[in-house]
């Protein structure tokens, strides 16, 4: 089915194009119908039409699951990037409702258009297999979240923060471009699997290196893995929150998938090396760099003040962890991968709505603002706990299945040798110290006592009610991560990889 | 039956948290019947267990079938001693913790979200179950000591809980490494068990795991946690650690590392011995200069957890029933030490420096205190008709046959131990008249009379102690069956049984 009629294509993009009419709907009722209404109005409504918006797309998919590909793998509907669509459905919704409660901006309708966008540029992402696709739809994404992050315009960090995202991302991103003129060059065609072919038969090829290595630089900025990360720390810290959350969460996804499927469909012959030295495969060069990412990510969080900052770093070790997942190669790579990266972002979402929470009523995101919250907002607190010992890692939570899962994925792959018994022992150290900065935040939350002044937090119903649902959600996927992991599974199982 | 164990302390937990804060009545109450509860589900399950069966199952769940994980409980005769140990610790430790009025309710529920993680180790038939629950463990330790601890509890708090997570992190490893290198695909503690690892491999892997789990039984060099955690652990969570946390460790490394590596533990037989020995004489010498009487009773502890390291090394059944005995024994004997010095003596003198304790005239003023501690420091000692001595004589037995010359410095280790308990008791009770004549009139009448509460503690550990010791095949015909059953074919025939 290599061409199809307009038509067809139309409903194959159905998904996609209810998100994007949904943020022009938005945009235009703002715009034309509710400049005199109240902003927490504009806001609510807004919300509600994306949330509204989403939950068709994500229908749509799950009443008429379709399986294609159209002009050679341009546009590419299989089970598995359903599942990863409906994720990045699932974390916009989640950001939209954290955006409810916020006071950043005046500009509520070309704000949710702007995070519908994005969400469109992720679904097409998750959904190509071409070059030219992928690199058309990353840009619409990094477009709207540069935008994004500068959406505060009355926060001098924020606009600071869009200018380094936006340079170190127009950077990785002509990183990106080079290498895939390179393989063009190379192979004479821009889908990935048929360029794996021939990459393959053409044997040993320098150039092949080079755009090997463009490409993980370039795909190295957006996942935020070390020495690529420095943009991270502030772009977090500067964002209006909810982007932030938007960032860390439903970029990450994206990103991490369309990786992998480059590096695991279109290198996978090349894993150690094209036969000259195994130092030109990818299989060297991601351990690299997943070891700096884990111990300077780690490392890194263990000064900081800023929660905010602490979270951008561990969001840096964490793409060390996940870069882990691809060494297990084949299927069980996406499954793993896509089983943390996704109870990742469930959870740093979770993380981002406490955060917000007492950045708007306590007044910042310093460790010492966390003090006594278990007093003063207890629900939000034992929350808290849910997310950060998920993300160290301690059961039975999902982040310590997924890590768990992910190690014995990378060591079990490959014979019974353990190649990567070495980074998977880095990883269970710096696990380590990372319970070490996520207890300090715990300690002010749980044990340091408030000032006596301290009142309670009011917690806004839309966020109390995310913050439980995402709390109860890492529970139980780590408690019966099964259900998740057997839709992954099955999914992979269909594309008989 | 016994699964109810872990089923109600976390039901307990929750229960506790729910409780209202202003109400520590009812927190109490709730807690002292999850205690009772879980002691007389241990004892039911006692009285049904049949020890010539060897290993009951008693729950088998497929959990995670995609890693071969299940949901799998039994029972042999080991854990069943030990379940009963967490039993008869946790009413003892709600007993000993009747005064703690600061944030009751969550004290009670990080208290019983321990204790459902000690039974759930205890009773774990898979080894992905048993690290679930072995690494629940942790972040309650910490809770505890952080927010009811005395000195230094930041440090010690943090300590304890970076030295256990990495404990957990090395048995990670070695699991998974096992899990690569079996090609089984299952954590069936038994299928594992029955695997032969190359002997190879059983030489590194052997002690990454059994010294990850022998950090948390206070294996020396690694023991440093264990005199500061103590003592700045409220006096439940004191008696908590050294009575049962400390056997986790113990347990894992039976249960995990010496079944799964035979070999290995062949192989590095003689330099665990050594390191067992140099803790018993270690922490004997070491507590005979305490200047805190929390310290002194800490490095006891240390010294005493020697003993059943050294059992387990000894590779002959004496040893093995030996090491399993002194674990009960300790937990109740180290239960009862903490008891008196940290409820009954700190809790009412609110000092535990042994100079200013000598002044006291504690004597006088508690009796009760002074006579429970002179038979738990008979106990701790090895006095004949407690079951500290047939425990150590055991394991000594065990060790001449293997070990001679260690066996006879670890006999030296037991003397050191007679002088610092015997010169801390007679400091803290019975000093020099002239200094008792001098300040007794002071303090003498201001302390509190010793609450019921804590004389039913006291005294169920005493006659615990000294059933044991009058009559020990109450135990050992429990647990010596427990070695023929098919989990310990390997270890059986590495030692020539």
């Amino acid at each position: 089915m290599n061409s199809a009629d307009y038509l067809t294509l139309f409903t194959a993009l159905a998904p996609e194009v209810i998100v994007v009419l949904t943020a022009l709907l938005v945009l235009a009722a703002d715009l034309l119908g509710m400049q005199d209404t109240p902003r927490s109005y504009r806001m609510s409504i807004a919300a509600g039409l994306t949330t509204v918006g989403c939950a068709g797309a994500a229908g749509w998919m799950f009443l008429n699951p379709t399986v294609g590909n159209w002009h050679g793998g341009m546009f590419v509907i299989d089970p598995l990037n359903e599942v990863v669509k409906a994720i990045i459905l699932l974390l916009t919704v989640f950001t939209a409702m954290l955006s409810v409660e916020a006071k950043f901006t005046r500009h509520c309708g070309e704000y949710f258009a702007l995070l519908l966008l994005a969400t469109v540029g992720m679904m097409v992402l998750a959904s190509t297999e071409d070059l030219l696709m992928i690199f058309a739809s990353l840009e619409l994404v990094s477009l709207s979240l540069y935008i994004l992050v500068a959406f505060d315009k009355s926060s001098r960090a924020s606009a600071e923060a869009a200018m380094k995202y936006f340079l170190f991302g127009g950077m990785s991103a002509a990183f990106l471009l080079f290498g895939f003129s390179l393989l063009y060059g190379l192979t004479g065609t821009t889908n990935v699997s048929r360029m794996a072919h021939k990459v393959f038969t053409l044997g040993p090829d320098p150039l092949a290196t080079v755009a090997l290595v463009m490409i993980v630089i370039g795909f190295g900025f957006k996942i935020a893995a070390v020495p690529f990360h420095l943009w991270a720390p502030d772009a977090y810290q500067g964002a209006p929150l909810p982007c932030a959350a938007f960032i860390a969460s439903g970029s990450k996804v994206a990103s991490f998938f369309v990786f992998a499927k480059v590096i695991l469909l279109g290198f996978d012959q090349l894993g150690w090396g094209d036969g000259s030295s195994a130092a030109s495969g990818w299989i060297p060069l991601l351990s690299i760099v997943a070891a700096l990412s884990m111990v300077l990510g780690n490392l890194a969080a263990i000064r900081q003040t800023s929660v905010r900052r602490l979270l951008a770093y561990s969001a840096i070790a964490h793409a060390g962890y996940m870069l882990i997942g691809f060494l297990a190669l084949g299927g069980e790579a996406f499954a793993s991968l896509l089983f943390y990266v996704t109870t990742y972002a469930l959870t740093t979402v979770g993380a981002f709505g406490v955060l917000g929470v007492v950045e708007a009523q306590v007044g910042g995101d310093q460790l010492k603002d966390f003090a006594g919250l278990s007093r003063r907002a207890p629900v939000l607190a034992a929350c808290l706990m849910i997310f950060l010992l998920s993300l160290a890692g301690i059961p039975p939570l999902a982040g310590f299945f997924g890590k768990f899962y992910l190690f014995a994925a990378a060591l079990t792959n490959e014979s019974q040798s353990l190649p990567f018994l070495w980074l998977v022992t880095l990883g269970i150290a710096m696990s380590c110290v990372s319970l070490y900065y996520y207890l300090q935040v715990l300690k002010q939350v749980f044990v340091v006592e408030a000032d006596e002044d301290a009142r309670p937090l009011s917690v806004p119903f839309l966020v109390h009610a995310v913050v439980v649902l995402l709390a109860a959600a890492t529970v139980l996927l780590g408690c019966m991560p099964d259900w998740l992991l057997y839709t992954l599974q099955l999914a992979i199982g269909e594309l008989g990889w | 039956m016994l699964a109810w164990t872990i089923y109600l302390s976390f039901a307990g937990a929750l229960a506790c948290l729910l409780t209202p804060r202003a109400n520590p009545r009812a927190t109490r109450a709730v807690a002292l019947g999850t205690a009772l509860a879980g002691l007389l589900c241990g004892l039911m399950g006692a009285v049904q267990f049949k020890p010539e069966n060897g290993l009951e199952v008693i729950t088998n769940v497929r959990w995670i079938p995609a890693l071969g994980i299940d949901f799998s409980l039994a029972a042999d005769g080991i854990s069943v001693t030990l379940v009963l140990l967490t039993g008869i610790a946790a009413l003892a430790g709600v007993l000993f913790s009747w005064n703690v009025e600061h944030r009751t309710n969550e004290f009670f529920a990080f208290f019983f979200a321990l204790i459902g993680g000690v039974y759930g180790v205890f009773l774990s038939l898979d080894l992905f179950l048993l690290f679930v629950f072995y690494e629940i463990a942790i972040v309650p330790k910490y809770f505890l000591i952080a927010i009811w601890g005395s000195t230094r509890r930041d440090y010690a708090a943090m300590k304890l809980a970076l030295y256990s997570f990495i404990g957990s992190g090395m048995v990670l490893i070695g699991m998974l490494a096992a899990y690569a290198v079996s090609g089984l695909a299952s954590f069936d503690l038994q299928a594992l068990a029955q695997h032969s690892f190359a002997p190879e491999f059983q030489r590194w892997a052997f002690p990454l795991v059994f010294v990850g789990f022998a950090i948390l039984a206070g294996m020396w060099p690694f023991h440093t946690w264990a005199p500061t955690g103590h003592s700045a652990a409220p006096t439940a969570a004191s008696m908590l650690l050294a009575g049962v946390v400390m056997k986790l460790g113990a347990y894992g490394c039976l249960r995990v590392a010496m079944t799964l590596f035979p070999e290995g533990l062949k192989m590095w037989q003689t330099e665990l011995a050594a390191l067992a020995v140099t803790g018993i004489v270690y922490g004997a010498l070491v507590a005979l200069v305490q200047k805190d009487f929390k310290f002194v009773i800490g490095y006891s502890s240390v010294s005493h957890m020697g003993f059943v390291l050294l059992g387990l090394a000894t590779l002959n059944l004496v040893g093995w029933s030996g090491a399993v005995l002194q674990m009960f024994s300790h937990g109740i004997i180290a239960g009862l030490l903490f008891g008196v010095v940290g409820r009954m003596v700190y809790d009412r003198a609110h000092t535990r420096e042994l100079d200013a304790l000598e002044g006291m005239g504690l004597l006088k003023a508690m009796p009760f205190a002074a006579v429970t501690f002179v038979i738990a420091g008979f106990a701790s000692m090895g006095m004949p008709g407690f079951s500290g001595f047939i425990a150590e004589l055991q394991v000594l037995i065990g060790a001449w046959q293997a070990f001679p010359k260690l066996a006879i410095i670890a006999g030296v280790g037991i003397m050191v131990g007679v002088v610092y308990t015997l010169k801390t008791t007679a400091k803290v009770f019975f000093p020099d008249k002239t200094a008792e004549a001098e300040l007794h009139h002071d303090h003498g009448r201001e302390l509190d009379p010793i609450s019921v509460q804590e004389r039913l503690g006291a005294a169920l550990l005493i006659l615990c102690t000294l059933v044991i010791g009058l009559h020990p095949r109450l135990l050992l015909d429990l647990i010596v069956p427990s070695f023929q059953s098919p989990l310990f074919d390997g270890l059986r025939k590495v030692a020539g049984l």
